[in-house]
């Protein structure tokens, strides 16, 4: 037979002290009253915050606009390989590859739109962004828009937010291996 | 012309205890009892938006409230189409009325002694001249009967209002209410029983002066010092017979909606919650009355202070700061009371409706029976 580990928890019994209601209701009464006294004088626990005027700071993860960071030389950091927009699960990422003068950089997005209405703010893009061109840290809400082609983000105001990476251009030498 | 004078003294006092008294008051205690005390009760600040014009300041949300008032007149007034349109607009001036009228007897200080004030035997007597009743609306000598007289017609209101909407959750909410309020009615009578008692007078302004004496030479004779549990009783009784948390069944928002005003909007809702709220301004008023000693401030007679039965005050007094000591007494008591109301709603999680009438009927009731008794034997025994 196998040992059951059961510990068995009495009932809590109603005593006359309970029953008779007064004590209880004065302990409520007690723990409410030295609430509103103190939040009355001294305001200490109160955990409103006054939000126009008074606003909270977002944690340092959290996912606001898009931004597109740029090189050290101003241009855009990406290189329109379309991983963002193939990982995109709301297909908001539209990229308009084009051939870049400079042969090093063989790709540039021509145009690149974030169309925020469709965006679901998953994060998938950042973390498909294999040179760090993409990112949601910009700490701004998705705002409302009255007209819907407002919420296309094009490439111009992506970049407005955005700055420049902390990754290293074109990566480390040896960061691979030396992992 | 006496009789002219009269009248016009007894408007006034109408004019004074409801417009300036009564009705704001009750009608703040909806902004102040319900919202800024929850909030601070539950950590949270409360309606501080609203402005009024050039007043930059939020005045403790005072701006809301009057924003809520504005906000009520020019609502649509709705009366369902099946509705019994007659009761259906009666009702609330069948709620407020009782709330209203009840106001008559309770005095805010003692009769005006037009000579020269003074203590005897811990009594105020009036030398060289009367008392006058200046600060009661009227000096019934059968006050707490009026009261439980008009208490039990408020009753009314809540069933008419149930009734004639037309529709179940006001019919079981208007039920429920009258159940509840008959219920506790019992009680309410039988726990003052003791304390007619101990004071020999019904009249409430009388009861006051009683309380004015002294037990052993420094104790003030108040209700709650004669009669504890008579006290909690009647305050229990008085908060379900004013539907007031833990026992406001009557109105239940995931049952009943608004119980027996769900169908009223506009003024007429407005009218109901009002007479809510003045009654429960009563309740703190009546229990201060008959146990809190009225507008007594202890030790404090008509022309001083005095401590002891002496022929000269220590700390004498001049006449009009003893009535206005007296006054301020009585509607610190009663704010008190009703501080105390609100602070048990947000304290006390509702009754089931089995409980309550459990508590009514099986433990309230026995329990004022008991003290009844108790109190007839103590007071043949002593006296």
């Amino acid at each position: 037979m196998s040992t059951h580990n059961v510990t068995v928890v009495e009932r809590p019994r109603r005593n006359l002290w309970v029953q008779s209601y007064l004590p209880e209701v004065a302990k409520g009464l007690a723990i409410t009253s030295r609430q509103f006294f103190k939040n009355l004088l001294t305001g200490s626990d109160i955990q409103t915050v006054q939000y126009p005027e008074v606003k909270r700071d977002y944690p340092l993860r959290y996912r606001g606009l898009h931004r597109l960071t740029y090189r050290d030389d101003g241009q855009v950091r990406c290189v329109a390989c379309m991983c963002c927009s193939t990982i995109c699960p709301a297909n908001c990422i539209h990229i308009t590859a084009a051939e870049h003068e400079d042969t090093s950089i063989e790709k540039y997005p021509a145009e690149f739109v974030i169309d925020e209405l469709r965006c679901i703010v998953c994060g998938l893009c950042v973390e498909a962004c294999p040179c760090d061109a993409i990112r949601m840290d910009s700490g701004i809400h998705a705002h409302p828009f009255y007209e819907r082609d407002k919420a296309f983000l094009n490439k111009d105001y992506l970049l407005d937010l955005g700055g420049p990476s902390t990754a290293v251009q074109g990566g480390v030498l040896g960061s691979r291996s030396a992992r | 012309m006496d009789l002219v004078w009269e009248l016009l003294i007894i408007l006034l006092k109408i004019v004074v205890v409801v417009l300036l008294f009564a009705f704001p008051i009750g009608s703040l205690m909806t902004l102040l009892g319900d919202r800024k005390q929850s909030s601070l009760i539950q950590n949270r600040i409360g309606p501080n938006r609203a402005r009024l014009p050039g007043i930059n300041h939020p005045l403790v949300g005072i701006p809301h409230f009057l924003a809520d008032g504005l906000k009520m007149i020019f609502k649509e007034d709705i009366i369902p189409r099946q509705a019994n349109r007659f009761w259906h607009t009666l009702a609330p001036a069948i709620s407020l009325f009782p709330a209203i009228a009840l106001w008559a007897v309770i005095p805010f200080s003692d009769h005006y002694c037009t000579g020269t004030a003074t203590m005897v035997d811990y009594r105020d007597v009036c030398v060289d001249g009367a008392f006058y009743n200046l600060f009661s609306i009227s000096n019934l000598e059968a006050g707490l009967l009026y009261v439980f007289a008009i208490s039990a017609v408020s009753v009314y209101g809540a069933a008419i209002a149930g009734w004639a909407s037309n529709s179940k959750f006001s019919l079981l909410g208007g039920l429920r209410s009258s159940a509840q309020m008959i219920s506790y009615e019992v009680t309410m009578g039988l726990s003052l029983a003791g304390i007619l008692i101990i004071y020999g007078t019904l009249n409430l302004n009388e009861m006051v002066v009683v309380q004015g004496q002294l037990l052993w030479d420094w104790l003030p004779m108040w209700g709650i010092v004669v009669q504890p549990l008579a006290f909690f009783l009647f305050l229990a009784a008085m908060m379900a017979e004013t539907k007031r948390a833990p026992f406001d069944v009557p109105e239940g928002e995931s049952e009943i909606v608004a119980g027996y005003f769900t169908e009223f909007s506009s003024m007429k809702f407005a009218v109901i919650q009002l007479s809510e709220y003045v009654a429960t301004v009563f309740v703190g008023s009546l229990v201060s009355t008959v146990f809190l000693g009225g507008w007594q401030v202890p030790w404090l007679y008509g022309d001083g202070f005095y401590f002891g039965n002496t022929d000269e005050p220590s700390i004498p007094l001049p006449y009009w700061l003893v009535i206005v000591l007296r006054v301020g007494s009585f509607s610190i008591k009663t704010l008190f009371i009703l501080w105390l109301q609100f602070m048990l709603r947000w304290t006390l999680p509702r009754f089931r409706y089995d409980q309550i009438m459990t508590l009514g009927w099986k433990i309230l009731l026995p329990l004022s029976l008991a003290n009844l008794v108790i109190t007839a034997f103590v007071v043949l025994v002593l006296l």
